[in-house]
């Protein structure tokens, strides 16, 4: 790092600075100011409508969500990681691909491909009918589109720290004797922390955010498959501004939130 | 000390790594491979013929190209002013330096749909300033300018982020060397400056083009998807997912597959330069 | 405990790094792995840990086959290059790792820990973490937390690798009087031959994944088993020669049978002659066959670098180091007050006598 070099702009640096800024404010502050003061305009309106029972069933549902996609991708992630960074085998290259497949693809695209399994004419239909289990338009595919979307962050992260640390702490650990659950839980673990903690933010903020996947294949039925993203969609669609700016108002501060925590973490 | 049987040791250890495999390939297979296997299937099953003619469709090619457009204003302006960016927050003192970094990071945070809602709440129809740029021939909410806007909000952090890093670690000296041999501003900043961070640049400019081609929740709430016009190509493969045309869907979501697997290793390659600058 | 490691092999994609490598140590002993970076002694070392699958070949330790045991089951403290010590843990909680793992109770884990403090030099320092620590004292706590299961073999992989000079040299004296007193038997990686020579009952030569030579250090400076020991090991001369009878002839110079092996190639056989430094003597002499460079004194001794007078024959095999149409370079040390120095400065003639060299046939197979 050379930060001590810094130095204050002058001359034409300083309108590029300027510039900059403005672009920020215009890009970023300004649209929030707007979400902010159309939101307190029509306060008591917002209160209701965030308080109404297909509101709180949208928050409920997308919080129950993040949490399971947390929990889910952080065991899946820190295996994963584990068996991408420590361990050569064939399908090694099959699963690093896979891992970042879920960034490739447009979330309509997510959606399009679990309606093709779970939807009316989906491949898994007969299946999941024998099993009397249903899948789209019911929570479950909520669950998976938003696992789908979330997939590499708590991986991705763990793995960058892993190959960081390099395996010779977990080797000494094995030669004074610890078995291989020990080493995970004494050695590894510990030293992975701050990844698994980075990627839970980043899976919390895109499942919370998660929109056209579950839009897709939930359809955004009221109290049963709505999240807060598709409550936002299906009001202004109903022209209902208090609840949509409501909501949009309340992701938004969840994100900032969120994204203080991450700053935090990241120091 | 517990002395285990002979071969107790090696092969636990074999089959528990093997269990971690199955089950970390499993996951992935199951979770992500599937669906991916459906979209491709579906997209392929009707044939050549039924896959040229979904995407032939004059409504399909016309988003294609708004989604490729659009996509390629937004990566060439957030070349520009995130490389400034990057280099205000790298290089100069300045005021609110951490705010300015934490905003950066805004939009990865903020969901996509909200951002979409953000822009619409400040310059949507109803809405005052929605007027006043309407009646000066600017309507942004539910134009082709409307787009561009929300995908530059959602695309800031990535040219930022990759050329960040590599700034942080070229040498000042470098280009204070450059100056006092006499090389002008202008010279210094093409010849000593711009090389070591340009794969970076264009890391972040491939990243900004494969999001922008991708994006839907702030583009189904800003652009009003009218058919032609404003209907970029995720919006358009949702209305044929709604119209009952999934393999159509299908089709167009094979072509998107394709231009993000091709993009995928083409940006991975500049973001391998950019830190064999750094090594 | 003692060791015996038979026929290991492993392969590293092409290469192989270790090749056919037997060797035994006796329980007690105090052996050192010597080679050229890269020559596969690590790997040797990690084999014996369990660290590292052999391809094929066994390893026994106290007379029993460990190839199946995994690392944890074979009773073996490991001290890495680099420490690895588990960065989250104070000093105490390392060294107390082995025994905790093993549900050893606190208190016996409490009394070992202090104890092994108290004898590394590390008293008051337990509760610090280990990034709070000089890396001489990091080495310590690595070596103190490979010691506290009491290990029945201690490995040490470039032990002192990672500390400077001054530290090194102080670890080493300490880990020989360390073995002197709890005498584990104890294997030790090192590139650096005045570390090996100094604290080594025995020395192996490992290079290019072959055991070159065992034995003790005498034995490999006075008796090298191989040309790349002769050469490898100290400061020596490589003269290209020819046998005749009985002798060995390097242009005017010749080495008579009193300075050479018994079982010396039939005449006229091309050969290097591999020379060390002290076993050379020069005095003045003009009629002599080399011309002195120069003259170096490097503290008590001097260094005296010479050319022999048409010696140089590139024409026969791979050339010694340096060797030109001109003549060879030779160099010998003599200790500072030497009469022998008498009258030798640059420019002057001297004379040469070897009194003891070492022969190989040239391009002979190894």
């Amino acid at each position: 790092m050379h930060s001590a070099r810094r130095r204050r702009p002058t001359g034409a640096a300083r309108v590029i600075f300027v510039l900059l800024c403005g672009w920020l404010t215009l890009l970023l502050l300004v649209p929030l100011a707007a979400l902010v003061v159309t939101v307190a305009r029509s306060f008591s309106a917002v209160v209701a409508a965030l308080t109404a029972a297909e509101a709180l069933d949208a928050l409920l549902l997308s919080v129950s969500v993040a949490v399971a996609c947390i929990v889910l991708n952080g065991i899946f992630g820190v295996t994963g990681a584990l068996v991408l960074i420590r361990h050569r085998f064939r399908a090694r290259r099959l699963l690093d691909a896979l891992v970042d497949l879920p960034l490739a693809l447009s979330p309509v695209m997510t959606g399009l491909g679990f309606l093709l399994l779970y939807g009316r004419s989906g491949a898994l239909r007969p299946l999941l009918d024998a099993a009397g289990v249903q899948v789209a338009f019911a929570w479950p595919s909520v669950l998976l589109a938003t696992l789908f979307v979330t997939l590499p962050f708590t991986l991705r992260e763990v793995a960058l720290v892993l190959e960081e640390i390099g395996d010779s702490a977990e080797q000494a650990a094995a030669t004074l004797g610890a078995t291989a659950w020990q080493t995970f839980w004494r050695v590894t673990l510990p030293d992975i922390r701050g990844g698994l903690v980075v990627g839970t933010t980043l899976t919390a903020a895109r499942a919370l955010g998660e929109f056209g996947a579950v839009l897709v294949v939930g359809g955004s039925v009221a109290n049963r498959t709505q999240t807060a993203t598709t409550f936002i969609h299906a009001a202004i669609e109903e022209r209902q501004e208090a609840a949509a700016y409501g909501m949009a108002l309340l992701l938004a501060a969840t994100a900032i939130g969120l994204l203080f925590l991450l700053q935090r973490d990241r120091k | 000390m517990r002395k285990p049987p002979m071969h107790a040791g090696a092969s636990a250890r074999l089959s528990g790594d093997r269990l971690m495999q199955a089950g970390a390939l499993g996951w992935a297979g199951l979770l992500v491979g599937l669906p991916v296997a459906a979209l491709i299937v579906k997209g392929l099953a009707g044939g050549p013929a039924a896959f040229f003619a979904a995407v032939t469709e004059p409504a399909a090619v016309d988003a294609l190209l708004l989604s490729i457009g659009t996509g390629l204003i937004a990566a060439c302006v957030n070349a520009v002013v995130g490389t400034a960016l990057a280099w205000a927050l790298v290089r100069w003192d300045v005021p609110g330096r951490r705010l300015i970094g934490a905003l950066v990071d805004l939009p990865l945070a903020i969901p996509t749909l909200v951002a979409g809602v953000l822009i619409i709440a400040l310059c949507g129809p109803q809405t005052a300033t929605g007027q006043i740029l309407a009646g000066a021939g600017l309507p942004l909410a539910f134009g082709r300018g409307g787009i561009v806007l929300a995908l530059l909000f959602v695309t800031l952090p990535f040219v930022v982020r990759a050329v960040e890093p590599v700034l942080e670690e070229l040498d000042p000296a470098e280009e204070e060397a450059a100056f006092t041999m006499g090389a002008g501003q202008f010279r210094t900043l093409v010849r000593v400056l711009l090389p070591p961070i340009l794969p970076a640049v264009a890391a972040g400019a491939v990243q900004t083009f494969a999001r922008s081609v991708a994006e839907f929740g702030s583009l189904a709430a800003v652009s009003g998807n009218i058919p032609h016009r404003t209907l970029v190509a995720p919006v358009y493969i949702l209305g044929e997912v709604e119209a009952g045309n999934p393999a159509g869907a299908a089709s167009v979501s094979l072509v998107l597959l394709a231009l993000a697997l091709a993009l995928q290793p083409l940006a991975a390659m500049l973001a391998r330069r950019a830190g064999a600058r750094r090594a | 405990m003692g060791i015996r490691v038979q026929n290991l092999v492993k392969q590293f994609g092409p290469l192989r790094v270790v090749d056919d490598v037997s060797f035994e140590v006796r329980p007690g002993e105090l052996v050192a792995l010597l080679g050229p970076s890269g020559g596969g002694k690590s790997t040797v070392l990690r084999m014996i840990a369990g660290l590292e699958t052999a391809d094929s070949g066994q390893v026994w330790l106290d007379g029993e086959r460990v190839d199946h045991l995994h690392a944890r089951d074979r009773q073996v403290g490991f001290v890495f290059q680099h420490y690895a010590l588990f960065r989250h843990m104070t000093v105490a909680d390392n060294i107390a790792f082995g025994l905790s793992v093993r549900d050893v109770p606190a208190a016996e884990q409490r009394a070992r820990v202090a104890a092994l403090l108290d004898v590394m030099g590390l008293r008051g320092l337990g509760d610090r973490m280990p990034a709070q620590l000089s890396g001489g004292q990091r080495q310590r706590v690595a070596l103190a937390r490979a010691l506290a299961p009491r290990p029945k073999l201690l490995l040490l992989d470039e032990p002192f690798g990672a500390v400077d000079a001054k530290v090194r040299e102080e670890l080493r004296r300490w880990l020989r009087a360390l073995h002197d007193e709890v005498h584990t038997t104890s294997i030790f990686v090192t590139h650096d031959q005045e570390e090996a020579f100094a604290i080594a009952d025995r020395v192996m030569i490992i290079s290019a994944g072959r055991l070159e030579q065992a034995g003790s250090p005498v034995e490999i400076l006075d008796e090298p088993a191989t040309e790349f020991v002769a050469r490898f090991v100290g400061d020596v001369n490589v003269l290209t020669g020819t046998v005749r009878d009985g002798s060995v002839h390097v242009g005017r110079l010749s080495a008579g049978p009193g300075a050479l092996p018994q079982d010396l190639p039939p005449d006229s056989t091309a050969v290097h002659m591999v020379v060390r430094a002290y076993d050379l003597k020069f005095w003045r002499d003009d009629s002599g066959p080399a011309t002195v460079r120069r003259v170096m004194t490097l503290g008590d001794r001097v260094r005296v670098e010479a050319l022999l007078d048409g010696a140089g024959d590139p024409g026969a095999g791979s050339p010694g180091a340096g060797e030109t149409a001109e003549g060879a370079p030779i160099f010998a040390q003599f200790p500072r007050r030497s009469s022998l120095l008498s009258g030798i400065e640059a420019g002057s003639r001297i004379a040469v006598e070897i009194t003891r060299a070492r022969v190989w046939p040239i391009g002979a197979a190894r």
